[in-house]
């Protein structure tokens, strides 16, 4: 498969979470919202900021806009096209990915993809999101749990399948840091907190919502909603589906299936990087993560997803061609012959 | 729906309807099917159509538009239908005109017999704009220069058909015969069957034969891509189509690099060899180590490759040379030089501006003329003499008498007619022409048909997609 085609796939599947994600947490915090009765402006911010903090846009937020509130929050991260991770933005960058492999998907997905830009442009997307926000995202996590659909039930279980799935889930893994990272603020620095009051409780449900996972939640520890149990669910279930652990080893499987090497051993960065943080998961430990500080480790989930995302850039994408071409490919006949050797020699 | 109450060909020719307003026996199992469609449900259909076109994003990008705007091209729910015999006479003549031109071509990047014989002048061949010297006496794979042609074809007043220019570079346009006729199974199924139209899908099978056809030599099971400027390209859909119909890669420049003058992609599991191009990407543009050297489109190396018959190229390089509009004036000579045959396709009637008598004639009759600039597309570059302004007149009258040798004058052709549905008049005739698909490789196909393209602002004769043209499915019926 050519480089660049790996490439467009990656990023068409992880714009695709990105939208989902976007408007799951909007959705879930305009809702909360409700709920709360008599919020002063303060209060408000204090709501908004983290989000708006949790993509790392707050910069650029507030060049756009002069205050945090429900209106400018959703106004940026929806149809603000100058906003990268804007959902409108995060659709069109989708669409346009899936132009340039246009030949590599099948049509029902490009049709799909195509219906939710034309729409999320149109005047009647405006409409929608005036006369109902919840049913406007409604809308676009239909979209998307159609694209992942058609995803599985269209597309040859192939080196493109792989890419699809791996930008999935580094997406979906780093977007559920950044949900539960959003009310870090309340948490003490280290150590495990225990007292909640009801106002945390409720934004701590709002965190579960935000990744769909409310009822996997209830069905472990009941109705008493606290950060202890949500983040580790969040972080260390090997069930839920959004779970970063649940996460990393779908991309680690993803990985060993791009370069047929089992679990246990590797033979280029991005395995070694997934591998290591996969194990570093499965023996992980809650109280351990809050005793170290949550924020901190959340900080270190997204750097150590974002260099495996950059390992597979460099092995299967980027590949710095310069050698003359017959040394390029006895090294190749040599990765094949001895892997480790080869990644110490990269790393030299 | 009664198709043509109040219709009227007025002083054309009409492809559907005689002077005195019969339909022409070719249309008439049209017709009478179509009579039973109401206006409500022939709405209907127009829009589904649009919209699927729209959804699936058959779209041509337009330039200068900061947006990204994409637009459809639009399409003519009534097709125009040629009738058996006359499409083998187009058929032979279209044969005739690529196998001469071909001959042309590796003539004048040989012996230049043409030349030395007095038939065309040499300062015409050497002067066009895309004659490439470097390739002189160079050997292009199995002798065939031009592999793909689109060539397009008008109508005058009594219904003969002229050639108005050939399109031996990068010809597109292809994948909208396909889709189009996909649209027409879909909203008129019943229609084929019974009226007996010509399918066009083979184009595909085809041209991936013909890429095949020219591997260099030894090479068993060739790769072939399609080599694209990018998504940007107003033709981006069309590339990606036709790669997924054949089921090859569709590369960019930055998708290949040469090696010892082996030309390769990269791919996620290395360097893999590349045979073929079916390139969609202008001469100047392939390689900035030899043609232009800000092309980020190209491919450093390739024209080495290329040279040491390493891949093979389709287009050939330098067969611009073949529709340089002042070339297109002598192919009437070409086709009987090599083939001593009369041309079964005339010509448009054309003057050359760098010849003192043809100039001296369209100077003086500008405001009755068609002026086009010899290497120009697009209907770009073009002066449509009997609408043009004094100021255009005279800024073209600068422009001939700075540069002859790029000026060449038509009289104005009306084109014919088709009956065409427009927004507010219901319907009403449309000016088109005919762009059919050339295949030269082990032998030649032609698809059957083309692409109509139709003008459908009233009055007009320009049929070009960026300037308001639309298409209609073209049916060669059985015999």
């Amino acid at each position: 498969m050519l480089s660049r085609v790996a490439n467009s796939l990656y990023w068409l599947s992880r714009y695709i979470e990105r939208a989902d994600n976007v408007a799951r947490i909007l959705d879930v915090n305009l809702q909360l919202l409700l709920d709360f009765r008599r919020l002063d402006d303060e209060h408000l911010a204090r709501h908004w900021t983290p989000i708006i903090q949790s993509t790392g846009d707050e910069e650029d937020f507030f060049e756009l806009y002069d205050e945090a509130n429900g209106r400018t929050v959703t106004d940026y991260f929806v149809f603000n096209r100058k906003n990268p991770n804007s959902i409108i933005s995060s659709i069109a960058q989708a669409r346009e990915n899936a132009r340039m492999v246009r030949d590599q998907i099948t049509i029902e997905m490009w049709e799909e993809i195509n219906r939710i830009h034309l729409l999320i442009r149109s005047d009647r997307a405006v409409d929608m999101w005036d006369s109902s926000p919840a049913e406007f995202f409604h809308e676009i996590r239909a979209s998307s749990c159609d694209l992942q659909g058609l995803i599985d039930s269209t597309i040859p279980r192939n080196e493109g399948w792989h890419f699809l799935q791996a930008g999935k889930y580094i997406e979906r893994a780093d977007k559920t840091t950044r949900i539960l990272d959003l009310r870090h603020e309340t948490l003490p620095e280290r150590g495990v907190p225990i007292v909640v009051n009801q106002t945390d409780a409720l934004e701590w449900s709002a965190v579960l919502r935000s990744c769909s996972a409310w009822d996997a939640y209830r069905h472990i520890h009941g109705v008493d909603v606290g950060p202890r149990w949500v983040s580790e669910l969040l972080l260390l279930s090997p069930e839920f589906p959004r779970s970063v652990r649940f996460c990393v080893a779908q991309l680690d499987s993803v990985l060993r299936a791009l370069s047929g090497v089992p679990p246990g051993r590797f033979w280029n960065d991005a395995e070694k990087r997934s591998g290591r943080l996969l194990a570093e998961l499965q023996f992980g430990d809650i109280e351990e993560i809050f005793k170290n500080g949550l924020h901190e480790y959340l900080d270190h989930l997204q750097l150590q997803l974002n260099e495996v995302g950059e390992s597979l850039f460099s092995i299967y994408i980027y590949h710095p061609f310069h050698e003359g071409f017959s040394d390029q490919q006895q090294q190749q006949q040599q990765k094949r012959r001895q892997p480790r050797q080869l990644v110490q020699q990269q790393q030299q | 729906m009664s198709l043509l109450n109040n219709y009227a060909p007025e002083d054309f020719f009409d492809e559907m309807v005689t002077p005195d307003s019969k339909t022409r026996t070719h249309y008439q199992r049209f017709v009478d099917r179509f009579s039973t469609v109401d206006t409500q449900e022939f709405d209907a259909k127009r829009r589904a159509v649009d919209l699927a076109f729209l959804r699936q994003g058959i779209t041509f990008n337009v330039y200068g538009d900061s947006q990204g705007t994409e637009r459809i091209f639009p399409f003519d729910l009534i097709p125009r239908i040629i009738p058996a015999s006359e499409w083998e006479h187009l058929e032979r003549g279209l044969e005739q005109r690529i196998t001469a031109l071909n001959l042309f071509l590796h003539d004048v990047y040989h012996e230049q017999r043409i030349m030395k014989d007095g038939v065309v002048p040499p300062f015409y061949v050497l002067s066009a704009k895309h004659f490439r010297r470097e390739f002189v006496n160079f050997e292009v794979p199995k002798d065939i220069y031009v592999h793909i042609c689109g060539t397009d074809l008008i109508r005058d007043n009594d219904g003969t058909y002229l050639v108005l220019e050939d399109n031996c570079r990068s010809p597109s346009g292809v994948s909208y015969v396909l889709e189009n006729r996909r649209a027409m199974k879909r909203t008129f199924p019943g229609l084929f069957e019974s009226i007996g139209v010509r399918p066009v899908d083979d184009y595909s099978t085809n041209l991936l034969k013909t890429m095949q056809y020219i591997a260099p030599s030894g090479v068993v099971d060739p790769t072939v891509v399609l080599l694209t400027p990018g998504s940007a390209n107003s033709a981006y859909f069309e590339h990606t189509y036709l790669a997924r119909q054949m089921g090859i890669e569709i590369v960019e420049g930055r998708d290949l690099v040469v090696r010892d003058s082996h030309v390769f992609m990269r791919t996620t599991r290395g360097l893999e060899p590349v045979h073929v191009i079916y390139r969609r990407i202008d001469d100047d543009f392939l390689d900035p180590t030899v043609f232009r050297k800000d092309s980020v489109l190209g491919v450093p190396g390739l024209i080495n490759a290329y040279r040491e018959g390493n891949v093979s190229l389709a287009n050939s390089i330098g067969t611009g040379v073949a529709d340089d509009k002042v070339v297109y004036y002598f192919v009437p000579r070409i086709i009987k030089y090599y083939l001593d045959q009369e041309p079964i396709l005339p010509n448009v009637p054309t003057y050359l501006a760098s010849e003192d008598q043809d100039k001296k004639y369209i100077l003086e009759h500008l405001g009755e003329l068609v002026v086009k600039a010899a290497n120009e597309s697009g209907g770009y570059g073009m002066l449509m003499g009997p609408r043009a302004s004094k100021e255009e007149i005279d800024k073209f009258r600068k422009l001939i008498e700075a540069d002859p040798r790029n000026y060449i004058a038509q009289p104005m052709i009306s084109l014919s007619r088709h009956p065409t549905w427009c927004e507010e008049a219901g319907f009403e005739g449309r000016h088109v022409d005919l762009r059919p698909f050339i295949l030269y490789g082990e032998r030649t196909t032609i698809v059957p048909g083309g692409l109509t393209r139709v003008a459908l602002t009233k009055g007009s004769l320009v049929v070009n997609s960026s300037q308001g043209g639309g298409s209609k499915d073209t049916w060669v019926l059985y015999d």
